[in-house]
């Protein structure tokens, strides 16, 4: 069992997990993603693709659900304003051993980091400026190329 | 007609994040209507000069620029994304 949300408002991670851990797995794994305050950070703006996003990010899901044997997968990902200590992104797997619930969470992050059609914008006291994509994220993806 | 959608600071470049165009031959590149926008001149040439700052979706696929437009409905064109 697969869901994605692309949704303004917040979740609520712990009722995201109970959910995982009736899916009848011996293991759930999961990764949430907060704002940062970095360098006087007053807000994030995510603009997203609404057309292409909710697709794509579910054809990532179906690409971990070939990979690892997956009992339940759940992806929320934010967009709209939010501030530092917000949370923007939850990804989590269940399936009956933990290596495959770890490695389809790292796999989902690393994915969604640099193949979900998201983009940030960070306003400070003084400024703005558009996140730059980071090579680093792209190695990571590329990392699970095979 | 195609249909061009813009994001991020391409879309603030240029303007506004939708509009639509003549449909090109089927076999010109995204990269080459993204040279024929940079000769707009002003924002356009701001958001376009630099190709290789920039990806692109046909019809809400991510595609390499030198996919030719095809029968697409809509292309978008975007900086490297940044979610996550």
């Amino acid at each position: 069992m697969s869901r994605v949300s692309i949704q303004a408002g917040d979740f609520d991670p712990a009722a995201e997990l109970a959910a995982l851990e009736a899916s009848g797995g011996g293991g759930v794994a999961s990764f949430t993603g907060i704002v940062r305050g970095d360098g006087g950070l007053i807000a994030l703006e995510l603009e997203h693709y609404p057309a292409m996003t909710t697709a794509q990010v579910e054809r990532i899901v179906a690409e971990a659900s070939e990979r690892w044997p997956l009992l339940g997968v759940r992806v929320i990902h934010r967009f709209g304003r939010l501030e530092p200590g917000e949370r923007i992104v939850f990804v989590g797997t269940a399936s009956r051993h933990r290596t495959a619930a770890l490695e389809a969470c790292a796999f989902l992050m690393d994915w969604l980091k640099s193949q979900a059609p998201f983009w940030k914008k960070e306003y400070f006291a003084d400024r703005t400026q558009w996140v730059e994509a980071r090579a680093e994220d792209d190695a990571k993806a590329d990392s699970w190329k095979r | 007609m195609l249909s061009l959608v813009y994001f991020a600071w391409v879309r603030e470049a240029v303007g506004h994040d939708e509009e639509r165009i003549e449909r090109p031959a089927a076999d010109v590149t995204i990269r080459a209507l993204i040279a024929a926008l940079a000769a707009r001149g002003g924002g356009y040439a701001e958001a376009f000069a630099q190709p290789e700052k920039l990806r692109a979706a046909l019809d809400q696929h991510f595609v390499p620029l030198d996919s030719p437009i095809g029968e697409a409905k809509e292309l978008a064109i975007f900086p490297p994304v940044t979610g996550g």
